[in-house]
């Protein structure tokens, strides 16, 4: 059985069909990337598999349960979790502030209204160590708002790793970086395999013919092809529709 | 605003008002002491909408709301034959808790001038609500037999003994609403104000918490309500007219919002500023409006952003 399995996914706005009848399944441990020109709907695929929107029809099951229904939160507190291609942080909040806040979601109650969150140990020593994972730990006590592109692109992964997921979506994590910046973040991505599933959507396509064990291709809202990298680069269908080659 | 300067702010604050009847009495002027008892009460009250403003990112603009039940709790109680200001004060937060877990609830299904709209729609029910209370003098409102009793005595008689009961209140919700601040739940109620798609991104359900603190803050405005009606003999629906809802606004913003003492320090610059201003003219709020201006066009976290800037620290 399949970790995450999508059946007939539909998404449309009025007469616009966004998502068209998607069907995917992302398979325990891999790294699974989509791909496809901008415009083809892969953000709004990992909203609607993330739970942000709700699809017009379609099924969603992880872990061998349907999700279909369940809103956001409900879907990350059962281990599927997403990052943001525009990032999205806690701006006012300190670096540590914005890993351990992702840390005490998971970690007991939040109706605790007495007991200062600051000096809790359990919950700054796991997201001191998500922190360390994407190279951030020097980092801890900066305001999350003053931080570089590429530091908050960091934080926004371990954000997401801090949820400690089952399923990662991933949505453009190398968006807006470059050189030395996008090398840690493929590494710190690479570094995850056997340990997260990840569902990878990126545009730097290097990264993800070297990240991914599979790749599906996503055009006008509809996937045209899923295979390994090398099955990908061959496909004629995936040439002349995605690489703009006639066939 | 850093955490020394907070509580050098506070200590100032309290330590000083603790002070003023010593003042008073050197001075012989024992009204003041009556005027501090109403700016405390304000305070209270400023505080309470700090929490959900200034920390939760709502706007409620019908606190003045909770300051009516609070009032009316004592109104009403006594004329039952309860006298006791501990029970006022139980009735006063179970009353309003209800009344804001219900307004809050629907409230909080919408976001922005919406929200600012809808917790004004459910204060002037209230408010007219209370103005039809015939029983209770309508629209005139019912003047005290007496004041609550502590103990079973009549101390809060005297205008010190209420001052002070009103000042240990209003510390005492000070430092509760700091620890809230600063706690688990206080740290969901700000993200939720940074940036709700995140929190529900890392698996919280935002609305639980909001409404939460929604709760808190209406149950603590009401007990500012019974100290009002304590301190002026006297309950009116006027105490929750939506200028008063206004007011309490302009106390929280003038201060500073989201630091907590900045509210309290916002109600007293705004109550003596209305208490001296209106001494040289009757247009005193013309002079008010300026002075408001000027304070947020300099500052954007009113008088305690100028506090920091001129402490030095960032």
């Amino acid at each position: 059985m399949s970790l995450l399995e999508v059946r007939n996914l539909c998404k449309s706005y009025g007469a616009l069909t966004v998502t068209d009848d998607v069907c995917l399944s992302v398979e325990e441990g891999e790294l699974h990337a989509i791909i496809g020109p901008n415009g083809a709907g892969k953000t709004t695929l990992i909203s609607q598999l993330s739970g942000q929107l709700p699809s017009n029809s379609g099924k969603v099951r992880f872990g061998g349960e349907d999700i279909t229904r369940l809103v956001m939160p409900q879907r990350v507190r059962r281990g599927l979790s997403r990052s943001f291609q525009i990032t999205s942080i806690l701006p006012a909040f300190s670096v540590m502030e914005n890993v351990s806040t992702a840390v005490q979601a998971r970690e007991g109650s939040s109706f605790r209204f007495f007991a200062p969150v600051a000096s809790e140990v359990a919950l700054n020593d796991q997201a001191r160590a998500a922190l360390a994972r994407v190279g951030l730990e020097d980092r801890t006590d900066a305001r999350a708002g003053s931080l570089s592109h590429g530091e908050k692109r960091q934080l926004e992964l371990a954000i997401a790793l801090a949820t400690n997921p089952r399923l990662l979506l991933l949505d453009e994590p190398l968006a807006g970086t470059s050189g030395p910046e996008a090398e840690r973040l493929i590494r710190v991505i690479g570094s995850l395999k056997g340990e997260v599933t990840v569902l990878l959507i990126e545009h730097d396509m290097d990264a993800v013919f070297a990240l991914a064990d599979r790749i599906s291709v996503l055009v006008y809202g509809r996937l045209i092809a899923t295979g390994t990298g090398e099955a990908i680069r061959a496909d004629r269908q995936v040439r002349s529709a995605y690489l703009g080659e006639d066939a | 605003m850093s955490p020394r300067l907070r509580n050098i702010a506070a200590l100032v604050i309290f330590g000083g008002f603790a002070l003023l009847p010593l003042l008073a009495g050197m001075l012989g002027e024992s009204f003041l002491i009556v005027i501090a008892t109403r700016i405390l009460a304000f305070a209270i009250a400023a505080l309470a909408l700090d929490l959900i403003l200034g920390y939760g990112g709502m706007v409620s603009f019908g606190h003045a709301a909770y300051l009516g039940i609070g009032a009316y709790a004592v109104a009403i109680l006594q004329r039952a034959g309860i006298t006791d200001l501990t029970l006022h004060l139980l009735a006063a937060i179970v009353a309003a808790a209800p009344f804001a877990l219900v307004t809050g609830a629907i409230s909080l299904r919408t976001r922005g001038v919406y929200f600012i709209m809808i917790t004004l729609a459910f204060a002037q029910m209230a408010y007219f609500f209370f103005v039809s209370l015939s029983t209770y003098g309508g629209d005139d409102g019912v003047t005290l037999a007496a004041r609550s009793t502590l103990l079973g005595q009549p101390l809060l008689e005297s205008d010190r003994v209420l001052f002070y009961v009103t000042l240990g209140l209003l510390i005492v919700l000070y430092l509760l609403a700091l620890r809230i601040t600063q706690s688990r739940f206080g740290r969901v109620l700000t993200g939720t104000r940074e940036n709700p798609v995140r929190m529900q991104a890392i698996g919280y359900s935002p609305f639980r918490f909001q409404l939460t603190a929604y709760v808190i803050s209406g149950c603590m405005a009401a007990v500012a309500g019974v100290m009002l009606a304590n301190q002026t003999e006297f309950v009116s629906p006027a105490l929750m007219n939506w200028h008063r809802s206004g007011e309490l606004i302009v106390m929280v913003v003038l201060g500073g919002i989201g630091n907590l003492i900045g509210a309290v320090g916002g109600a007293v610059i705004a109550l003596l500023l209305e208490e001296f201003l209106s001494r040289f003219s009757e247009h005193w709020p013309l002079f008010f409006g300026l002075i408001l201006i000027g304070v947020v066009l300099a500052s954007r976290d009113g008088v305690s952003g100028l506090i920091r800037r001129i402490g030095g620290a960032k």
